[in-house]
């Protein structure tokens, strides 16, 4: 080695080689951690079409989609109200009931609990709406987080009526 | 290991020690020289290289018949209890094997927070018996899915979830994890590949936890530095050896128990049911060696800070050698020491009971006192002690206090030595 300050081409080989390296190393092991990223045959699954014409009001059902629980409430007049007229200030995860059920009568969510992903009990808890079993969260009528460890609302899944009576889920 | 001039008796061996000095490590291992005042506290090591060999047999003889599959893991873990020859009896040492490992890795932990194991020159053995215990821990929650009962689906659930709780990048490292938009048949492959892989991770640690410990040799119940080899010291074999066989031997009394008499007791009945996505069990519990992180979990109302609570209740151990500032090793010569560790042990039991408990009312408080106190013991109790404590006068040597005088002095009948230092 020289004792020469000034970069000389030693010192640029020895440089580029090593960014070489890195990116090569980097582009090897991409397959490696993205073939644990959802396979093409999981996201072929990703739509659910489910037939409602069955369900009575105050009823709701249960569908799986992408190997989730989704919850299908068709909600009575009271329930409605009922998440209507809270008010934003008293909400941990604010959201108005007219944003998380564009056709109030249908709510259509996850049913899984945003705290650690259990599926929460329907007609239970203290606000009339769900209660997760586990470390006990509970939401109201239109499932948002209202009381518990859980940090926001039970998520809404893309969804579209297809007809008036087929929900299409993501 | 440079101390040895080992030099093989016949020809042949000392032709092949001179190309690959296995005799020299054997013989090393042999005349290992021990402190000879360790007692059955000393003897976890060598009952947790038994856990550990048992499991990877055992384990492997269960991936001949078990099928990392969604729809066939459940009935092929029934047809190695019903069907396998011995399948049942292999099949609960594994089971209860894991609870064995971590009743002798807690004891084993708990030791050498008593006679201040984890100090220097010993740090970086301490840290490695960390690592394999995180390890451990990895390999037992993941061995816990395969069967893939209701505990195992809602137990994978809840802990993947735990890594939605980090900011931003929380949900795509959950679906990676899962390999799907929830715990399902890739879940359970991946976790299958890596419950095989980690044994032999925690073998190769062990095997750097062994080295380590080699280069400045046992601690021992007085916890002072010894000269080796002296009259302080015995050869590894056969004392220690003979020893740790005998504690083995009524380790085994103890594990043979739960697998032929209770070989459930340590599990739970909803594990006997299969793995149904649509119906959450109504009470979630880790099994029982996790509970006081479980408890440490659910203590904190927030989601994320739970979650780092509980990685912190974990990795503070790791700080433990520099968070400790006192030089006396062992609790012997520490008399406040002594009652702060009994208090640790004490709160480690109720957090892990309280973890088994609803997470409400009374539970509750008593989890959040419980957390309080655990990280208080190491961030302000232990530290402060250190600077404060006065501890009581160490002897010299291993065999002063019994035979009073130096390391050379003859062992002599009537040679009381009541000085003190």
């Amino acid at each position: 080695m020289s004792d020469q300050k000034k970069v000389n081409r030693r010192d640029f080989i020895y440089t580029a080689s090593t960014v070489v390296g890195v990116v090569g190393v980097g582009a090897a092991a991409w397959p490696l951690i993205d073939q644990m990223n959802p396979d093409a045959s999981v996201k072929a699954l990703a739509t659910t079409e489910v037939d409602v014409t069955s369900v009575k009001p105050g009823q709701s059902i249960t569908v799986l989609w992408r190997g989730k629980p989704v919850f299908i409430k068709r909600r009575t007049e009271n329930e409605i109200s009922e998440a209507k007229s809270v008010s934003l200030t008293e909400l941990k995860h604010p959201e108005k009931d007219e944003d998380r059920a564009s056709n109030p009568e249908w709510l259509v969510m996850l049913g899984v609990c945003t705290h650690l992903g259990c599926v929460p009990l329907a007609d239970k808890g203290d606000y009339k709406g769900w209660f997760c079993p586990c470390h006990g969260s509970h939401y109201d009528t239109s499932g948002r987080i209202r009381k518990g460890p859980a940090p926001t609302n039970l998520e809404i899944p893309k969804y579209e009526f297809v007809n008036s009576n087929t929900i299409k889920i993501g | 290991m440079s101390e040895h001039n080992y030099q093989p008796k016949s020809k042949f061996g000392k032709w092949f020690n001179d190309r690959l000095p296995l005799l020299t490590l054997a013989n090393h291992l042999t005349d290992y020289p021990t402190p000879k005042n360790l007692n059955y506290w000393w003897t976890f090591g060598g009952i947790l290289t038994f856990c550990l060999i048992t499991q990877i047999i055992t384990g492997l003889v269960l991936a001949m018949h078990y099928i990392a599959h969604a729809d066939l893991a459940f009935s092929s873990v029934e047809h190695i209890m019903r069907d396998v020859n011995y399948g049942w009896l292999i099949r609960y040492i594994h089971a209860n094997g894991a609870s064995m490992f971590f009743l002798a890795v807690y004891i084993h932990i708990f030791r050498s927070l008593f006679y201040g194991s984890y100090k220097s020159p010993r740090e970086i053995i301490w840290i490695l018996g960390i690592l394999i215990y995180l390890l451990m821990m990895a390999a037992a929650f993941m061995g816990y899915v395969l069967p893939w009962g209701q505990m195992s689906f809602w137990g994978a659930t809840v802990i993947t979830n735990l890594f939605s709780a980090i900011p931003l990048v929380g949900e795509s490292i959950t679906t990676w994890l899962w390999g799907g938009y929830s715990v399902d048949n890739p879940t359970l492959t991946r976790f299958f590949t890596l419950h095989y892989l980690i044994p032999f991770l925690i073998l190769g640690l062990v095997v750097l936890h062994i080295w380590a410990l080699h280069v400045p040799g046992n601690n021992n119940p007085i916890g002072i530095d010894i000269k080796k080899p002296s009259k302080d010291t015995v050869s590894f074999h056969p004392y220690i050896v003979i020893k740790d066989l005998f504690a083995l031997l009524l380790f085994l009394i103890l594990f043979a128990f739960f697998v032929f008499y209770s070989p459930n007791v340590l599990g739970h009945a909803d594990n006997y049911i299969e793995a149904n996505p649509l119906v959450t069990p109504a009470h979630i519990v880790p099994e029982w060696y996790l509970l006081p992180f479980y408890a440490i979990l659910r203590s904190i109302p927030d989601k994320l800070m739970g979650v780092i609570a509980m990685l912190s209740a974990i990795l503070i151990l790791a700080a433990l050698p520099w968070l400790d500032t006192s030089k006396i090793r062992s609790a012997v010569f520490r008399p406040l020491y002594k009652q702060f560790y009994w208090i640790l042990v004490l709160d480690v039991l109720i957090l892990g009971y309280v973890g088994a408990m609803p997470a409400e009312g009374l539970y509750l408080l008593v989890a959040r006192i419980g957390t309080a106190y655990y990280f208080a013991h190491f961030l302000i109790i232990l530290p402060i002690l250190g600077k404060i404590e006065k501890t009581t006068p160490l002897p010299m040597s291993i065999t002063e206090p019994i035979l009073g005088g130096s390391l050379n002095v003859e062992p002599v009948r009537n040679n009381v030595n009541t000085q003190k230092l």
